[in-house]
């Protein structure tokens, strides 16, 4: 039995530890590109989100590889995602590849379900092995998380553009060649080593623009065209609450174990948006809220397109805007998106934060300003 | 004087409008229904809406445009959930928070939340919640609510009895006037409110048949002659004439005979859904799957039409399931059309032409070989 699962973002990682630790054969596939895209969307229906057309690709190039059984998470719905591992198998299976689908659905309060599927991967039920694989991948979901949280802290900042970047590819591409939980955890502290020695210009004051949406394209760095970094390099600060991490210990070990959960978004959300949904809805309101009152200059929102969760979020947001005094940018990703197109709205947006930040300092506290705006000229 | 409650004509309208209008008006209220579809329903409701939304999530902003002067509140409940276990749509979930933000000047809008998911006793629960913005007597309520879930049953009856489905919504207000009249008699006669488990009673649908001609589900063979379609697709799709460019008559216009997916009886397909491997968590998902798995065992359908609204992201994934369940098991057309907002009558009347004409020529020519030189066509 050869394992291999779909990207998303740097979850690879987790999961390299989790099967590294219980001992089972997998393949890693590769990082998606436009041919995975292609071989996607060309297999998927065409009204399908993005995230089932790339991961699709990726499954298809995995299992080229020589993989022969999927690893997915399930769920109960409203979103669209608890349907995905079914339409791998219908899609794979019609597809004539070989390809059997284990699925993790999420526990209805019994933990002890959850763990038995994670059981049967391994073949052999050694329940302290499995508990303790299993802390250990949240554990490391958690440092992946802080590092890429500590790399979007310290690029805008950075005094020789490109150094955060260089350590951090580089370590996304060593940790493929690490082998168990000991030896990653190990590279990350590394990394964040590395990453603390860079040099710092201390008295920056970057613009801060929270990232909100749907879980994929905000975390998956090849789909939303690795925005953070980009934002990054253009001097801008980004931060994002939804996370790997996040998504583990809030949906699938509290939830699983009934446990209060982490509900400032949700209570934030509450006037506009006032029930769960499904998706990252709730969240995606939510934490724009947050974002303002926490003074940061803007928010992107993204998604793919035909979303529904989102849709009804990007209904909501303009009151938001409006009465937060927030600018939101809306991006739709789908498998037409054009890179330049797309870049060319970010830059402008964050001209326009600029502005904005400009205009409140000369007006801010002292009342009306009458000389010129420096940026613009007039 | 009358408090007026709106109604938009949109969504869920199609499903549960008998219900909440007798329910609404047993209170004490004065139902406001919008116009029918028309051009500029739908186009005030794409400028309202985001543009990502599917095509009836637009026109009801549209519809509610339609009624914002003329109510002192707007109807729009939550639906998260209409049958145990299933959800309905995100979209429907946060359908109160995407008009309240979306329009100014917006009268009161009750939204509250039915919620089917843990128990079907919430919907009592939401019922009484309804009706208390309106009086504080609940027994009153109750009452209501029994008597408008009476009239529903019967009007879901005469529903899946008739050949006419989209007739039957364009007069609704007729006809739920005749069930009211039917479960008063009923009530008379009995003593108490009529239960279902009356799908064989002939007369279901007083008065209204006769016009019409009887073709009942099980009532005439199509056979070779009349092919029978079946149409798959989400009510409010379905049933809004305008939004389907009037699919249901186009077909019968082609000399066929046409059952919809709320025709199929709710046990067969509840049974059927269950031959998936994993369980639909969508209240349509499981309607549609569950009625494509029991035609896999008739042999009285000649085409199966799939009705889906672009942007829809319960029917890209069920639309596609269904077709390779299909073409998986048997030999039966299948055929999807999408409608958004710029669907074309032209393209639309093409594709329904050659899908009846293809099912015609199969049922008379299929195993004619034409000799070298001679038409398959019999002149």
């Amino acid at each position: 039995m050869k394992v291999t699962f779909p990207h998303m973002g740097n979850l690879y990682i987790c999961i390299k530890a989790l099967l590294d630790d219980l001992g089972v054969d997998y393949i890693i596939p590769p990082f998606a590109s436009k041919k995975t895209l292609e071989l996607g969307t060309r297999h998927v229906p065409e009204c399908a989100c993005l995230p089932l057309k790339i991961t699709i690709g990726t499954l298809i190039e995995a299992h080229d590889l020589g993989a022969d059984t999927v690893l997915m998470a399930g769920g109960c719905g409203p979103c669209r995602f608890g349907y995905y591992c079914e339409m791998y198998r219908e899609i794979l299976n019609d597809l004539g590849l070989n390809i059997e689908v284990i699925t993790l659905e999420p526990p209805r309060g019994h933990i002890r379900e959850y763990i038995g599927q994670i059981g049967r991967l391994t073949g052999s039920f050694n329940l302290y092995k499995v508990l303790k694989a299993i802390k250990n991948t949240t554990q490391i979901a958690i440092m992946v998380d802080e590092l890429e949280r500590q790399a979007c802290r310290i690029r805008p900042r950075e005094l020789v553009k490109g150094s955060v970047n260089k350590i951090y590819t580089d370590f996304q591409k060593k940790v493929l060649e690490a082998e168990g939980s000991r030896e990653i955890k190990a590279m990350i502290r590394d990394t964040a080593r590395k990453l603390d020695e860079v040099k710092i210009d201390e008295k920056a004051n970057p613009l801060r623009v929270g990232i909100v949406g749907e879980i994929y394209t905000t975390i998956d760095f090849f789909t939303n065209f690795n925005i953070q970094a980009r934002l990054g390099s253009m001097g801008v600060e980004t931060h994002r609450y939804v996370t790997i991490s996040e998504w583990i210990t809030e949906h699938i070990i509290k939830n699983g174990l009934k446990l209060p959960r982490k509900m400032d978004f949700a209570k934030a959300a509450k006037p506009y948006l006032g029930k769960m949904i499904g998706g990252h809805a709730v969240e995606t309101v939510g934490n724009s809220i947050l974002y303002a009152r926490k003074g940061f200059d803007g928010v992107i929102q993204i998604y793919p397109l035909t979303c529904m969760p989102e849709i009804v979020a990007e209904s909501i947001l303009p009151a938001v805007e409006r009465d937060f005094n927030i600018p939101i940018l809306t991006l739709i990703i789908d498998e037409m998106t054009g890179e330049a197109g797309y870049l060319t709205r970010i830059e402008a947006f964050i001209d326009l934060l600029y502005r904005r930040r400009e205009k409140g300092s000369i007006y801010g506290k002292y009342g009306k300003y009458n000389g010129r705006y420096i940026l613009s000229g007039n | 004087m009358k408090v007026k409650i709106g109604i938009p004509r949109g969504l869920f309208f199609f499903q549960y409008y008998p219900l909440w209008k007798v329910f609404l008006e047993e209170l004490g209220l004065e139902v406001i229904v919008s116009d029918k579809t028309n051009k500029k329903i739908m186009n005030e409701g794409v400028e309202r809406c985001v543009d990502g939304a599917c095509l009836p999530v637009k026109v009801f902003h549209g519809h509610v445009e339609n009624l914002i002067d003329r109510v002192d509140c707007l109807f729009i409940p939550r639906f998260t959930s209409v049958t145990r276990k299933e959800y309905v749509c995100p979209k429907f979930g946060g359908l109160p928070d995407m008009i309240r933000n979306s329009f100014t000047g917006l009268p009161e809008i009750i939204d509250t939340e039915v919620n089917l998911r843990e128990s079907k006793k919430n919907a009592i629960k939401s019922a009484i919640e309804i009706g208390e913005y309106f009086t504080r007597d609940k027994e009153k309520i109750r009452k209501a609510y029994e008597k408008a879930l009476g009239v529903y049953r019967q009007f879901r009856m005469g529903l899946k009895a008739d050949s006419a489905p989209d007739e039957i919504w364009e007069n609704c207000d007729d006809c739920i006037a005749k069930c009211k009249m039917k479960c008063e008699i009923q009530r008379n006669e009995s003593g108490t409110a009529i239960r279902t488990g009356m799908e064989n009673n002939a007369e279901t649908w007083p008065g209204i048949k006769s016009n019409r001609g009887i073709t009942s589900n099980t009532g005439m063979q199509p056979g070779r002659n009349v092919p029978r379609i079946l149409l798959i697709g989400h009510c409010y799709n379905l049933y809004d004439r305008y939004v389907n460019m009037n699919i249901i008559g186009k077909l019968k216009k082609l000399g066929t005979e046409i059952i919809t997916i709320d025709m199929i009886n709710g046990q067969v397909i509840c049974e059927k859904s269950a031959l998936l491997h994993k369980r639909m968590f969508w209240f349509f998902g499981t309607k549609a799957m569950g009625t494509v798995f029991h035609v896999l065992d008739r042999d009285d359908i000649s085409g199966i039409i799939y009705v889906m609204s672009f942007g829809c992201g319960i029917d890209s994934f069920v639309c596609d399931l269904a077709e390779r369940i299909i073409r998986r098991n048997k030999d039966i057309p299948f055929i999807v059309l999408t409608i958004d907002e710029h669907s074309g009558e032209a393209g639309l009347n093409t594709r329904l032409e050659a899908f009846v004409d293809m099912i015609k020529w199969r049922n008379v020519n299929e195993g004619n070989f034409s000799a070298y030189g001679e038409s398959v066509y019999l002149h």
